[in-house]
């Protein structure tokens, strides 16, 4: 076989291996213009004919379970946690790199320690915990998450800020710049590579995440994971798959429209989360 | 910046994230860890009970032992599968070809998407497909093995594969070029230049596949819940089931917990041996 040819053999191999990787995620986004009860029956046809429902699904299944207003709820803690997490941690691991010592040495461990510790070893007394001192709703998921997070980005910042030359911080203070002014003026634009890891891959936690809103807020205040898992709760028969395919599209699609505009940081954000070891 | 100065600043660059810190994580932490060895429905009533609780875990016909071997059964399977099929990806996109970025851009694009939606979306194509034979997820426990490994391997591939292709990319052109000029088929390139040459990253992605699959839950709620029976419970499923669906039993499900928080952390220290080994070697 010429090279040529080897190539074309690959481009086909590869064609097929995307189509079958496309193809779950299509599926959804076929039955969702598709009326609810032919889901079921033929998941696979296309919605030609009689089996066309339009926006029928996004309209009836998106107002029965007050999705609209878990799609806010999951932005804005979203949004506004991650805003949290990549200051405050920034600010600790600059902190407890620029103050070598017994007790930063001790908080680093800790926090990296707490990466190792599944969610179900502490689910029950953190959930307990945090609805005694009053943060279990939309707002208090902010520091919640900020706790939750801190292992990860503290560990990811920590990394960078010790490649970083003290020198620059050193010129600041020679020049009269406070701490306040070192870090938000030196510091922090320095350390924007790393933080846009941690963006990402918070972000991407936190709108996915089920088991913690719904332990913490419940169903009164669904987030997009909680809402999608109680519809399909409901009794089997009775559940409206239209309804669903519309919310599992509208769960995708802003995950979808920034992976398109950021490929390239995503894809090396969330895999340094794993390589930095 | 003299540390001095800098340590007054505590309260404003430590104190938050610290207590945050301290009410989700360390606190609940020692808290399960002297409630495993106690008995309550609320914790303000837990009484000492010593090591009943492990022993209760261990019970015949409690589960506990059946989620395990389940959960280790299928985390074996989909490290096997996951490693294979994101190294074949890897193999092929590190050609010299066109398009390799939209390519990985694809087969990466699982790992964004939410864990309960993931179990939707294989709810309704496996469904879709055993509807035809008369069959049903949750008929056997076979076919939610088989689902969930699918799943797995659908999830996890394209992240494997990103850190194949950046250790392959690694390797130094010399040694590929010598076993080419020594006239080296295909296969031997791989097996006896390539592979071993990125043993390290194969080490980091087994244990990353086993740790992720080990703590699964999303996945496992919306694709199976247990079913049929309780027999496709992984152990997070199992673990909030015993705190939360059986009354008087929270002191079993953390005494559950703790155990649980041993396996991964083998795994953990063992993946982090790993590594620190690969480091050594560079």
């Amino acid at each position: 076989m010429t090279k040529k040819q080897t190539n074309i053999v690959i481009y086909v191999i590869l064609a097929l291996l995307s189509a079958l990787f496309l193809f779950p995620i299509l599926l959804v986004v076929i039955n969702a213009f598709k009326s609810k009860f032919f889901i079921s029956t033929d998941p696979f046809a296309l919605p030609f004919g009689d089996m066309f429902a339009g926006l029928e699904n996004f309209r009836r299944g998106l107002s029965s379970v007050g999705f609209f207003a878990a799609v806010g709820r999951s932005v804005c803690i979203t949004v506004l946690s991650v805003a949290v997490i990549v200051l405050f941690c920034a600010m600790c691991a600059w902190f407890l790199v620029r103050t070598p010592g017994r007790v930063s040495r001790l908080l680093y461990g800790a926090f990296v320690f707490s990466m190792v510790v599944p969610f179900p070893m502490i689910m029950y007394t953190a959930t307990y915990l945090i609805d005694r001192v009053h943060l279990s709703n939309v707002l208090g998921m902010i520091p919640v998450y900020l706790g939750f997070g801190a292992g990860l980005s503290i560990f990811l910042y920590t990394a960078f800020v010790k490649t970083l030359p003290i020198e620059l911080e050193e010129a600041a203070g020679i020049d009269g710049a406070g701490v306040l002014s070192t870090f938000f003026r030196i510091v922090f634009p320095l350390l924007s590579p790393t933080a846009i890891t941690v963006a990402i891959l918070n972000g991407m936690w936190i709108w996915n995440d089920y088991l913690l809103p719904y332990l913490v807020l419940g169903d009164k205040n669904k987030t997009v994971p909680v809402a999608i898992e109680l519809a399909m709760q409901g009794a089997f028969g009775a559940v409206d798959l239209g309804g669903l395919m519309a919310m599992l599209i509208l769960a995708i699609l802003p995950i979808l429209s920034f992976y398109l505009f950021a490929q390239r940081y995503i894809i090396e954000g969330i895999t340094a989360g794993s390589v930095k070891g | 910046m003299k540390a001095g100065t800098l340590k007054r600043y505590f309260g404003i660059f430590v104190l938050p994230t610290l207590l945050c810190f301290l009410l989700v994580f360390v606190i609940p932490f020692v808290m399960g860890i002297f409630l495993s060895f106690t008995e309550f429905s609320t914790i303000e009533s837990a009484t000492f009970v010593g090591l009943a609780n492990y022993k209760l875990a261990f019970r015949a016909g409690d589960g506990f032992l059946r989620s395990l071997g389940f959960t280790s059964l299928l985390a074996l399977a989909v490290v096997a599968a996951v490693n294979l099929v994101a190294l074949a990806l890897a193999l092929l996109l590190t050609k010299r070809i066109r398009f390799t970025s939209l390519f990985r851009g694809v087969f990466f694009l699982p790992n964004l998407i939410g864990g309960i939606v993931l179990g939707y979306i294989w709810n309704l194509l496996l469904g879709g497909i055993l509807s035809y034979f008369g069959l049903d997820i949750t008929y056997f426990a076979s076919l939610g093995f088989l689902g969930l490994l699918l799943l797995s391997v659908w999830q996890l591939s394209g992240y494997m594969m990103v850190i194949y292709i950046a250790a392959l990319g690694a390797i130094p052109k010399e040694t590929e070029q010598a076993a080419l000029v020594d006239g080296a088929t295909p296969f031997q390139l791989l097996r006896y230049v390539k592979l071993p040459q990125i043993l390290p990253s194969i080490a980091v992605c087994v244990f990353l596949t086993l740790t992720n699959t080990f703590k699964m839950f999303d996945q496992n709620l919306a694709l199976t819940q247990g079913a049929p029976g309780r027999k496709t419970e992984m152990l997070a499923l199992h673990i909030f089931r015993t705190f939360y669906g059986r009354i008087g039993w929270q002191g079993v499900g953390q005494a559950k917990g703790v155990m649980f928080f041993i396996v991964v952390a083998v795994l953990s220290g063992l993946q982090l041996y790993f590594t620190r080994q690969r480091k050594e070697k560079i």
